[in-house]
Order: C-alpha cells, then sequence, then structure tokens
C-alpha cells in the first residue's frame, strides 16, 4: 500500500511511548490499541496517516487498525472540538434527568449529538453508561468526570471552561489529566 | 455502620490509602509475602474453601476456575484483571481502584503465584481515566520497591503486571471478547468451546480472567483464611459483596454488604429509602442485564445469588437500580434495549439485528406508535436470541426485554391501545419513525 511506504514520523515523544508499549507485551500486536491513542492524542482523531504509522510500528497491514479504530467509540473517527463533551443517557442518568444536560448543551451552543462548533472548541456527544450511575447525571470532558451535576453546575463548567481555556485536550493519561481546571476536581463539582 | 463485615473497602476513608505508604501502613503486601512461603495449591485450595465466587457477574467460584489449566501444561500461563466495568448501574471496581488500587495488586500476585503466571494485565475499560492513573502509579511503586518485575519481594518469582487501557466496548467485559482485544484485535468474543480460557486464552496459552473485586477480596482470604471467609454470607455465596446503588433513593453509592442481608433493609436502612418518599416501583438487582423486579416481589428476598435467583433476577454485578413510581416503564425498557442494540459487537446475527429491531419496537410504543402484537413481537423476538449468540450478551439483551414486558405488562399495553385510537395519521406516525432513524446513536 503506498500510504505505508511514505508513513509520516510523529514526534519524538510519541515515538519513544509507543516502542515503550510495545516492550510490554509479549507480542507486539497487543499494542495496537496503545499505539491508536498516542496516534490520537497527537493528531486529533484518527486520521489514514494515524493508522499507517500505527500499522508500520505494530508491523501489520493498515487494514487490520483500521478495524480496531472503528470498532471501539473512543477513537475519533472523524475531528472532535478541544473541549469535547460527553452526557451519559443510560438508565441511572436518564432516571435523574440527564437529558436536562444534554438540553441545556444544545440550547447553550446549538450543538447537536455527534456535532462540532464551526470554532472546532466545542463538540458534542450523548454516550452509553460511564460508571458513574451513583453520582448521576454526569458528563465526561475529554478525560475529566464531572459528576452530581445539575442545569446549574453544568453550566458553571462550561463558563469557567469559556472563561479559562484550560488545557483539558487530549490530556495524556499520565501527568496531564484534568489539568488547568483549577477548583473544579473531578466528582467534587 | 458495624452491620456487615468489610473485606473488600478496609481503609478506603483513609485518603493515602490508594499510594502504596499508605496502604502498607494499614498492613498491606503481608499477604502476598505470606503466600509467597506457601506451596501454590495451598493458595488454591485456601480459595476453593473460602467459596469466593467470580464478582464480575457469572458468580463463578474463583477457586475452581485456577484448577482449570491444563495439567503437565508446558505453555506460559496468564493472569488478566478484568476491570472492563460497564455493565449500566455497576461502578464498585471504580471505587476499588481509585481508592485502593494496591488491593486488587496485590491479590493479582497472590493468584499469578498459585496459577504460575508470570505476566499479568488489568484490562480496564478506556473511560476510567482517572482510575487508570491510580492503577499506573500502584504499579509504578510496586515496580521501585521490586514488589514486581525479577525475584518479587526477594523470592525467586518473577511477575510483570501491565495496565492495557480498553476503548469503549461494553463486550470486552466478556472474558473472550477481552481476550481478543488484549491481543490487539476487535473485541468480539470467541467460540465455546473450549468455554474456560484457562485452557486456550491469550496468545492461546492458558489464561485466568478475574475480576477486580474478585482479585480484591484474596489478600483477606490468605489473612484470615478460607474458613473466615465462608463463614461470612450465606452457604452458597460466601463472604461479602460490593452492591452499586442508583437511581431514585437518598444515599447512592458503593455498598459492601454480607451475603444474604435483606434487600429491602439494604434499600430502607442503608440506602435511606426512596428519595423524596415517593412509592417503589421496581428494582434491577443486578445490572441492566438482569431481569427488573416489581416491589411486590422483594418481600423476604435477601441479598445472594440464590435468593434473588428464586425472586426471577439475578445478583449479576450487584448494580442496583431503584425506581419509583414516576417511572414509565416503556422508556426504561427503551433506555436498556437501546444500550444493547448500541453495545452488539456484531458478531452474531440473531443479537446484532434481533438488538436494533427490539429497540425500534420500544421506541414505537413509547412514542405513540405501537401497534396490536408488538408485545409479542418483542417475546418472540428475544425468544430467538436467547441462547443462539457465542456469547452471554444474547441474554442480556433479551432478559430485560422480556421482563419488562412481562412485570408490567399493563402500561405497554396502554400504551399501544391510545396509539390504535388516537387520531395521529399514518403520516405522523411515519415521521416518529424516521426521527427514530435519523437520530439513532
Amino acid at each position: 500500500m503506498s500510504e505505508h511506504s511514505q508513513v509520516k514520523k510523529l514526534s519524538d515523544s510519541a515515538e519513544k511511548r509507543v516502542q515503550e508499549a510495545i516492550a510490554l507485551y509479549p507480542s507486539k500486536r497487543s499494542a495496537i490499541m496503545a499505539a491508536l491513542y498516542i496516534a490520537q492524542e497527537e493528531l486529533g482523531w484518527i486520521t489514514d496517516q494515524a493508522v499507517a504509522w500505527v500499522a508500520e510500528r505494530i508491523s501489520t497491514p493498515p487494514v487490520q487498525v483500521r478495524e480496531v479504530a472503528t470498532f471501539y467509540t473512543m477513537y475519533y473517527k472523524k475531528p472532535v472540538g478541544k473541549y469535547h463533551v460527553q452526557v451519559c443517557r443510560t438508565l441511572s442518568c436518564a432516571l435523574c434527568r440527564s437529558q436536562k444536560l444534554s438540553q441545556r448543551f444544545k440550547e447553550r451552543f446549538g450543538l447537536n449529538p455527534g456535532e462540532v462548533s464551526s470554532d472546532g472548541r466545542w463538540s458534542f456527544e450523548e454516550v452509553e453508561c460511564l460508571g458513574s450511575c451513583g453520582t448521576a447525571p454526569m458528563c465526561e470532558i475529554n478525560d475529566t468526570y464531572f459528576e452530581n451535576l445539575t442545569v446549574e453546575k453544568f453550566d458553571q463548567v462550561l463558563s469557567r471552561i469559556e472563561a479559562e481555556n484550560p488545557d483539558l485536550r487530549y490530556s495524556t493519561i499520565e501527568d496531564r489529566l484534568g489539568a488547568g481546571l483549577a477548583g473544579l476536581p473531578k466528582s467534587e463539582v | 455502620m458495624g452491620k456487615h463485615h468489610t473485606v473488600l473497602l478496609r481503609h478506603i476513608e483513609h485518603a493515602d490509602q490508594h499510594t502504596l505508604t499508605g496502604y502498607e501502613s494499614r498492613g498491606g503486601y503481608q499477604q502476598i509475602k505470606k503466600a509467597l512461603a506457601l506451596e501454590p495449591a495451598k493458595i488454591t485450595e485456601e480459595v476453593i474453601t473460602s467459596g469466593l465466587r467470580g464478582r464480575g457477574g457469572a458468580g463463578f467460584p474463583t477457586g475452581k476456575k485456577w484448577t482449570f489449566i491444563p495439567k503437565g501444561n508446558t505453555k506460559p500461563v496468564y493472569l488478566i484483571n478484568n476491570a472492563d466495568e460497564s455493565e449500566p448501574g455497576t461502578f464498585k471496581d471504580r471505587v476499588l481502584l481509585e481508592k485502593t488500587p494496591h488491593q486488587t495488586l496485590e491479590g493479582m500476585m497472590i493468584a499469578a503465584w498459585a496459577v504460575g503466571a508470570h505476566w499479568a494485565c488489568v484490562y480496564i475499560r478506556g473511560e476510567y481515566a482517572f482510575p487508570y492513573t491510580r492503577l499506573q502509579q500502584a504499579v509504578k511503586e510496586c515496580y521501585a520497591k521490586g514488589y514486581l518485575g525479577k525475584n518479587i519481594f526477594g523470592s525467586k518469582f518473577d511477575l510483570d503486571i501491565v495496565i492495557h487501557r480498553g476503548a469503549g466496548a461494553y463486550i470486552c467485559g466478556e472474558e473472550t471478547g477481552l481476550i481478543e482485544s488484549l491481543e490487539g484485535r476487535k473485541g468480539q468474543p470467541r467460540i465455546k468451546p473450549p468455554y474456560f480460557p484457562a485452557a486456550i486464552g491469550v496468545y492461546d496459552c492458558p489464561t485466568i480472567v478475574n475480576n477486580v473485586e474478585t482479585l480484591a477480596a484474596i489478600p483477606w482470604i490468605i489473612e484470615h483464611g478460607g474458613e473466615a471467609y465462608k463463614a461470612i454470607g450465606t452457604e452458597k455465596s460466601p463472604g461479602t459483596k460490593l452492591f452499586s446503588a442508583s437511581g431514585h433513593i437518598n444515599k447512592p453509592g458503593v455498598y459492601e454488604v454480607d451475603m444474604g442481608y435483606p434487600l429491602l433493609l439494604f434499600l430502607n436502612e442503608e440506602l435511606g429509602g426512596v428519595k423524596g418518599g415517593k412509592k417503589l416501583k421496581a428494582i434491577i438487582p443486578g445490572g441492566s442485564s438482569m431481569p427488573v423486579l416489581r416491589a411486590d416481589e422483594l418481600e423476604g428476598v435477601t441479598l445472594d445469588y440464590e435468593s434473588i435467583q428464586k425472586a426471577g433476577s439475578l445478583l449479576g454485578s450487584g448494580g442496583f437500580i431503584v425506581m419509583d413510581e414516576s417511572v414509565d416503564m416503556a422508556e426504561a425498557a427503551l433506555n436498556i434495549a437501546r444500550f444493547y442494540a448500541h453495545e452488539s459487537c456484531g458478531q452474531c446475527t440473531p443479537c446484532r439485528e434481533g438488538g436494533h429491531w427490539i429497540e425500534k419496537i420500544f421506541k414505537r410504543i413509547s412514542r405513540g406508535s405501537g401497534k396490536s402484537g408488538d408485545v409479542e413481537l418483542i417475546q418472540s423476538i428475544a425468544k430467538q436470541i436467547e441462547g443462539q449468540t457465542i456469547c452471554v450478551f444474547g441474554e442480556a439483551l433479551a432478559w430485560p426485554a422480556q421482563a419488562f414486558l412481562k412485570k408490567f405488562p399493563e402500561e405497554f399495553k396502554a400504551l399501544i391501545e391510545q396509539a390504535e385510537k388516537s387520531e395521529a395519521t399514518p403520516q405522523k406516525k411515519r415521521e416518529l419513525l424516521n426521527v427514530y432513524y435519523e437520530g439513532a446513536h
């Protein structure tokens, strides 16, 4: 495949991290999922380049990488906003009126599920159970959970993000998780 | 509290329990040291004696599972801690991972020694980013102190633990789906037999898959002995169980309960009863895939595998969802049907097609376009899914649909009668369905 022979390198840090991930497993292919995350953090979503890069690193045909990337919802098949807001809609959250959060988001930003704002700042999705049923209703913005929400609290979170422009985008798991929204840590909104 | 034993949530009230220092200051990592001095077979024996049953949902005896590794096996053995907690209404593993990650790691170390695994992995659902950081940190601390890696705790035993992050697929909680995913594929469950990955698992090697909560109970069992664990709870459901309580209750959260504790007492005392003084309508006792129980079916039911099964549901993951009198059961059934239709891995036709079909019919019933015969149609589709698929996801899809129709027939009947009498034109009704098609996912 031509894309295979013209794979662009990602950053040194991504190249290093993918090799570290490969070293963790008895078989190289097990690192596909980790490699997809690394590529997505750098490129924003699973582009053709991301697929080709992962395929080359894992020594597997690109189609196999694409198959994995399309099966799992957390690999983005199209660009998402800088702040990707996911409201849980499954039973426990629905019983606690999560619909009101979705409505509020639609009112405020005029976005329907699956849409991205024209400035690329916001995207919105209604998602299935995030394992936060005892603190329903809730939403996840990038990698951070905001729990025990009311419409007012949800609005406050959105306003603070608008005002402070925190770096929540693809927070790498290890050190930047939830960074930038001081005073609003998870579970304590 | 004080009413229940605390095997699993010991010390979680301490703010530093997630750190190695905090965990060790309260007796952490003493049991793996004890275990390493014992024969592996002795550990398995102790776990068999304890009667511990798998806490992921199926309730299979843990010790017995460990013995399924083929005799005379020469391949590497792998151990997987299943932290892909995705069953709606379940968030107990998250609490263990966030507040006391070393406990399930110590359980893994003991289990790895018992089954002879030198490579182990925690498969954690992708959305659990915060618990993932806690686990990563915990594993890092263990490597730094020589608790993982070569010659752990100065023994001759080597063990590596890797944290593998999933990426948003419910089906990866099914152990063979998880194994496929771990091998870098779509998480589509494998055909049985073999029934247990203990025979053929990850990379075609014997693999033991246990849930976070199951493994978190192991250090206590080694500390106090299998008999002491068996003395808690009921004869067939020994020990304590975590329940994730959510929905219309005053005190939602994760509770550790001695098995056999009365369900209504749990609801009214521990959970503070139904919120806002409303009347109880129904509960789902074991996560959303388990059959719903009406309020009038709960008298005398106790929180253990046998009693809940006798009442017509299953203990499952212990996801305890409470619904008050205001809940529209057609909406609740639709919500659950939508979840399972969305999460089908697409491998088996009855589940892939049937799930969306059931969702579509529930949708038209609850949106005022139901037709007579719809209830029977859902029942018939569900019957053709149940038992006809590679994994139990088929049942997870069929059971709640069947149960909602069976337990609350009058609500569905009323909606359908209303729809048939309604003035809405066929055009209007078609529009309603089109909204569904366009709005799907």
